[in-house]
């Protein structure tokens, strides 16, 4: 078990430093980063004085090791528009992000989990095949526009939840939903099939004939090993989702890391925008390993991989 | 070679595989449903300039947001103006153009990309394959919309751009999917035997893996397509992927977004046009893998 998790944490660091490269390097692509800061008008004198000023007139790999090092010790620079630390921006920003991250995947868990396992105990019922055009249906559906929708519908039509901002537990509940349900089919879709694999087997039909009553034996012995892939699905479904919140919280004008990112993106502000990639590249990488931690954990099979 | 034409020699033998491809593929209705309206759009598509009533970038200031049919206009505009006065039908069959260009396109780039490297890790293992999972990794940790946004805004929003950045980013599934395929496949008997006779490896890849991964291959290129015209709406949307005046359907819901309060029209059917497209190809895709691997049916 040690050896697997040393194994998988030195992955872990390597994803995270080529990530790290990557996203710094990215936004080198327009070639002249002091030219883009400086916008069309500026004259030549002042893009040089930029340049100086950040230091993009030394080499790349020079400027990357500099920021990788402060990085580490979790200063990011300062922010170009806000004039702020960069990593204070962030993490002010972030709490409602996670917040929001946490309930979308608890909603998609509530929800998706029995559904797939009614869908799983009654295969081709009409709950199974309501679950599956859901899940199908939803795999369709854009975000932002179910956004728009949800407030047509709930926050003008009916104008029971107030349609943006972030200032009560009210303003979540729709951007629960929106953030929530694009994780949806494919949680209840492993529960359905876990579940369907499971009760075929053979401890199932020995439980059964063991005269264990029904209920014991779906929850206890059933969905207790149909559920041990969901936790790591759910685990990397909630590392895309904060990546995801981006477009959420634009729709909900909730100031969160994701509208952070989108409006340092439309401001050119070089800074944020590379400490937002790494943070949430580092969001997805620690979830992954803590999933796939878990999962050796609780299936020991899983440990040679 | 004459029972072909013996009726007692096709009876025992039963249907040929590519009848039974043909029959399971009529009684798929999913299938059926999505492939019909993934044509009807292809089509409406390439004829847009016979089908549109008028021109998708001609502003009338006299016609602003005039309403739809439905809702009290005139047949003059079926689907009513937008905030410009440009005829809505008119700009969302160009905007089925701009959604089936960028996705088929950018599944096609990514496509490429995912095939070579899953096929490689496949097919050599080893070293091959621990760097592929290496990058597969790498990219899932780069959040797509976040980094496609930004290198949209850096570069510029055009259509060239956009479909160049989604198809860069898309191809870990097809990375993935064809990765475990090429594994199965490569263990078998006849992979060994090309081998030993001495066929070049481009050969055995070629002819003898590609041929029995393709029908996987067929899927993940719907699914991805779905996804990259998903991904162009939003990005759109956000205000950094197609630039306006471009009929891009998620910039019509993105410009629609403001009159919502009172015309939410505007935002209602270019969502429920792209809703139905990606709701069809992923149909398409689904039964496509219903259809071609019934075993692997659950």
């Amino acid at each position: 078990m040690l050896t697997f998790i040393l194994k998988r944490l030195g992955l872990a660091l390597l994803v995270a430093f080529t990530v790290s490269f990557i996203s710094f390097s990215l936004l080198f692509l327009s070639g002249d980063p002091a030219a883009a800061l400086a916008g069309e008008t500026a004259s030549g004198e002042d893009v040089e004085a930029l340049r100086r000023l950040y230091g993009f007139d030394r080499p790349m790999l020079v400027q990357y090791g500099e920021w990788l090092f402060s990085a580490l010790r979790g200063d990011f620079g300062e922010s170009y528009y806000f004039k702020l630390p960069v990593a204070s921006l962030i993490a002010d920003r972030l709490q409602i992000t996670m917040t929001l991250g946490v309930c979308g995947i608890v909603f998609a868990l509530v929800t998706a989990v029995p559904l797939g396992v009614v869908a799983a105990i009654r295969p081709n019922s009409l709950i199974d095949r309501v679950a599956l055009f859901l899940s199908v249906a939803g795999q369709a559906m854009p975000s932002f526009w179910f956004g728009l929708i949800l407030i047509v519908v709930f926050a003008i039509q009916l104008g029971w939840l107030p349609p943006s901002g972030a200032a009560s537990w009210k303003h979540f509940i729709m951007p629960t939903i929106v953030l929530g349900y694009y994780a949806m089919p494919a949680i209840m879709r492993l529960t359905r099939a876990g579940m369907l694999d499971v009760l075929n087997s053979d401890f199932i039909r020995t439980a059964r004939a063991k005269g264990a009553g029904e209920t014991r034996v779906l929850f206890k012995h059933a969905l207790r090993n149909a559920i041990i892939p969901v936790v790591s699905l759910a685990a990397v479904q909630m590392g895309f989702m904060l990546g995801g919140s981006i477009v959420v919280e634009s729709v909900f004008a909730l100031h969160g890391a994701g509208y952070l990112a989108w409006e340092s993106i439309a401001r050119n502000d070089l800074p944020t925008v590379q400490a937002l990639i790494l943070v949430f590249s580092m969001f997805y990488i620690v979830f992954t390993f803590i999933a796939d931690v878990l999962n050796a954990w609780l299936d020991p099979r899983m440990r040679s991989a | 070679m004459t029972d072909a034409a013996d009726p007692l020699a096709r009876e025992i033998r039963g249907p040929s595989p590519q009848q039974m491809l043909k029959s399971r593929a009529l009684s798929h209705k999913g299938l059926i449903f999505g492939m019909s309206v993934v044509v009807l759009l292809v089509l409406v598509a390439l004829l847009a300039p016979v089908l549109a009533p008028h021109d998708p970038y001609e502003q009338s200031l006299m016609t602003r947001m005039v309403p739809p049919v439905f809702m009290g206009g005139t047949w003059e505009h079926p689907l009513g103006t937008d905030h410009l006065g440009r005829d809505y039908l008119s700009r969302l069959i160009y905007g089925a153009r701009v959604s089936l260009m960028i996705g088929a396109i950018a599944a096609l780039i990514s496509g490429v990309i995912g095939t070579a490297m899953g096929v490689a890790a496949g097919y050599f293992g080893g070293k091959v394959d621990a760097f592929v999972m290496f990058l597969i990794n790498v990219r899932l940790a780069m959040p797509v919309v976040l980094v496609a946004l930004a290198v949209v805004a850096i570069l510029g929003g055009s259509l060239t751009v956009v479909i160049c950045v989604l198809g860069l980013l898309l191809w870990d599934r097809f990375a993935v999917v064809m990765r475990a395929s090429t594994l199965q496949i490569s263990r078998r008997d006849y992979i060994a035997a090309a081998q030993v006779i001495g066929a070049s490896t481009p050969r055995i890849l070629l002819t003898e893996i590609m041929p029995n991964v393709v029908n996987n291959l067929i899927v993940i290129v719907t699914l991805e397509m779905a996804h990259a015209i998903l991904l162009e709406a939003a990005l759109s949307f956000l205000g950094l992927g197609v630039q306006p005046p471009t009929p891009s359907w998620g910039l019509m819901v993105s410009e629609g977004k403001n009159m919502m309060l009172f015309e939410p029209w505007l935002v209602l059917i270019p969502g429920v046009v792209l809703f139905v497209l990606v709701l069809a190809i992923n149909l398409m895709g689904d039964g496509l893998r219903d259809v071609t691997a019934p075993e692997g049916r659950s």
